[in-house]
């Protein structure tokens, strides 16, 4: 029996050896995964296990805002470990990891370790953070520039995600500064992200500017463009300006130079280029015109890319290029083109000699952008009340009783012309509707076409629908000018508030684009 | 017309303003060498030929505005902003490649 004893005492004492190892074993794996995690805090949320339930939620069932905020608490408290560790000023310009983040455009002789300590000095602004403001700030934030600020007071919609790259499905309705910080600050956390979630005003203008290096004009009218430009040659900063629609874009680098407004060897601004404002008419935006998202993102990065240029060049730069406006067609061989621009306009109201935009008449209000820039002249073709028909109504007279003549009636006792153009017709058109493109209408040479030919046969009642009700009142005007009423016996009137109202009171399935 | 009475040129429109020129990009265009005033031809003389005998969309506002090019539209000489060659007394020259860009707001 003492034997048994004994043996069992000498196999718990083995075990206990064995298990005390075991847990000096565990102890120093802990400490390495420890280290590890703290050098490269970002690994984390990569490292999943699909067993694991919780990594799989992490990953992907987490919105990404709530998200990158547990991550940054994480990266907070790994911090404050270090922080007790090394106190020693650092051997190294560049922080360890942005050597291995930036190295691979460190190693560029148009880069190396000065331009990047440039960068990282640099505060940039971008107006706008949609089409072009996304890649723009996606790709400065990457190359590691120091501050980045944001202006924009939109909110995301799904129309925007086509294109607008820094947001996501599941931050519609978030305000575009703030999806826009949270894709960035998790590209790259190095980056100060500045929000200015407000519309740019001119009383608001040199305030928000004055702090930056150089700014990108990522906006969408020309209001804001002239506001813009004139803050920067205010402020004497270069200006990357681009834009888009359908599949162009264009892109200019304005007050490169910034010299003071009065010296002719500054870069022209954009009011040289442009001294006047195109009529309001003839501005087409992308919710109108339409948008490849290729193109307008092109675009963006180009705008990164000059941004980065100007930033990186030594400050002995010798020669900055001479001013030239590229043009991009994404249907066109060659895509590019590069043309050159005039110098500063030597009576240019903003960076001349004789300039009137000062500082004070930006703040004041005496500029007034809005009025500058025109806005379309409020509908001179606006139909009377009895020219136009709910859509609720309209839908009567598809199916039901005739509001104005009591008579029972259905689709056929009537014609609907469909005035979209023909690719949005095929997107979605009301059973039984025709489609007359607003273009053939208001292209028309002479009284007489085959559209006009078709309705002169019929004596029915025509209405006229168009996307939001405006199209279709002019084509209205112009039936009734064509004489297609019959002198007045003919009914022809639109439907108030086109297909937009179709679908908000009768048919709730009808696609929204 | 005969090769002599013209100037062969290549006009280009670009940002949309192909849609106002039935939709078509590129023209090679014999412009008449003199203007209705017998002075050789310049660029004000080709905006008002453009305008007359090859625009077909009636709107014509959307091209020229109080007897020039509106705003908004920039006009390139062989790649070069017309400010730079003169504006619209440049004089035509055989072989020249005009431009019409019209300036885009989107973004």
């Amino acid at each position: 029996m003492a034997a048994v004893i004994s043996s069992l005492r000498k196999q718990i004492s083995t075990c206990e050896a064995t298990l005390e190892d075991l847990r000096h074993q565990l102890a120093e794996a802990e400490r390495i995964q420890r280290q590890q995690q703290k050098s490269v805090p970002q690994k984390r949320p990569l490292a999943t296990d699909p067993a694991s339930p919780l990594d799989h939620d992490m990953n992907f069932g987490v919105p990404d805002d709530f998200r990158s905020e547990i991550f940054a608490v994480l990266k907070q408290e790994a911090k404050a470990v270090e922080g007790t560790e090394s106190e020693e000023p650092s051997r190294w310009p560049l922080e360890k990891n942005e050597y291995k983040r930036y190295g691979r455009q460190l190693i560029m002789p148009e880069v190396g370790l000065q331009g990047q300590l440039r960068l990282k000095k640099a505060r940039i602004l971008v107006v706008g953070v949609g089409g072009l403001g996304c890649p723009a700030a996606a790709y400065l934030v990457g190359a590691g520039v120091g501050t980045l600020g944001l202006v924009d007071d939109d909110v995301v919609e799904e129309s925007n995600l086509h294109r607008q790259i820094l947001h996501s499905t599941a931050r519609v309705g978030m305000t575009k500064v703030q999806s826009a910080m949270v894709a960035l600050n998790s590209l790259n956390p190095n980056v100060k992200l500045l929000p200015h979630i407000s519309r740019l005003t001119p009383d608001t203008a040199i305030s928000t500017f004055k702090d930056y290096d150089l700014v990108l004009d990522c906006t969408d009218t020309p209001t804001s463009r002239y506001l813009i430009s004139d803050t920067c040659v205010l402020l004497r900063k270069t200006l990357v300006s681009a834009s888009a629609l359908r599949i162009d874009g264009q892109l200019m680098v304005l007050n490169n130079p910034p010299s003071p407004p009065g010296d002719t060897t500054g870069g022209p601004c954009y009011r040289c280029v442009f001294p006047k404002p195109p009529p309001p008419e003839s501005v087409v935006s992308c919710g109108d015109g339409g948008i490849l998202g290729p193109v307008v993102g092109v675009m963006g990065i180009l705008q990164a890319l000059e941004a980065i240029k100007v930033l990186t060049q030594t400050p002995a730069a010798s020669s900055v290029d001479p001013p030239s406006l590229i043009l991009f067609s994404a249907y066109s061989n060659p895509m590019f083109r590069s043309v050159r621009l005039r110098n500063r306009k030597a009576k240019c109201a903003a960076c001349s000699a004789h300039a009137t935009v000062t500082p004070e008449a930006l703040e004041s209000g005496s500029l007034d952008y809005v009025q500058f820039c025109g806005s379309v002249v409020s509908n001179n073709d606006a139909l009377l009340p009895d020219e136009r028909i709910s859509a609720q109504n309209y839908a009567h007279i598809r199916s039901g009783v005739n509001p104005f003549t009591g008579t029972v009636s259905s689709k056929d006792s009537h014609i609907l012309v469909d005035v979209r153009e023909k690719v949005q017709f095929e997107l979605c058109n009301i059973d039984g509707s025709v489609n007359v493109p607003f273009s053939t209408v208001s292209n028309m040479q002479g009284d007489e076409n085959d559209w006009v030919t078709q309705l002169r046969k019929s004596e029915k009642p025509i209405f006229v629908v168009c996307r939001l009700g405006n199209d279709s009142q002019v084509v209205v005007k112009k039936m009734k000018q064509l004489g297609l009423d019959a002198g007045g016996k003919r009914y022809i009137g639109d439907i108030r508030g086109g297909l937009r109202a179709w679908r908000q009171s009768v048919d709730v399935e009808f696609p929204e684009y | 017309m005969s090769n002599d009475d013209t100037i062969p040129i290549t006009i280009e429109f670009s940002g949309g303003l192909e849609i106002l020129f039935s939709n078509q990009k590129k023209y090679n265009l014999p412009l008449p060498f003199k203007d209705e005033s017998g002075e050789p031809a310049n660029v004000a003389f080709l905006v008002r030929h453009l305008c007359d005998n090859v625009m077909e969309d009636p709107r014509k506002e959307l091209f020229v505005l109080d007897g020039t090019v509106r705003p908004g539209i920039l006009v390139l000489i062989n790649e070069a902003d017309w400010e730079l060659e003169g504006e619209d007394k440049y004089e035509v020259q055989k072989g020249d490649h005009i431009m019409f860009v019209s300036t885009l707001h989107g973004g």
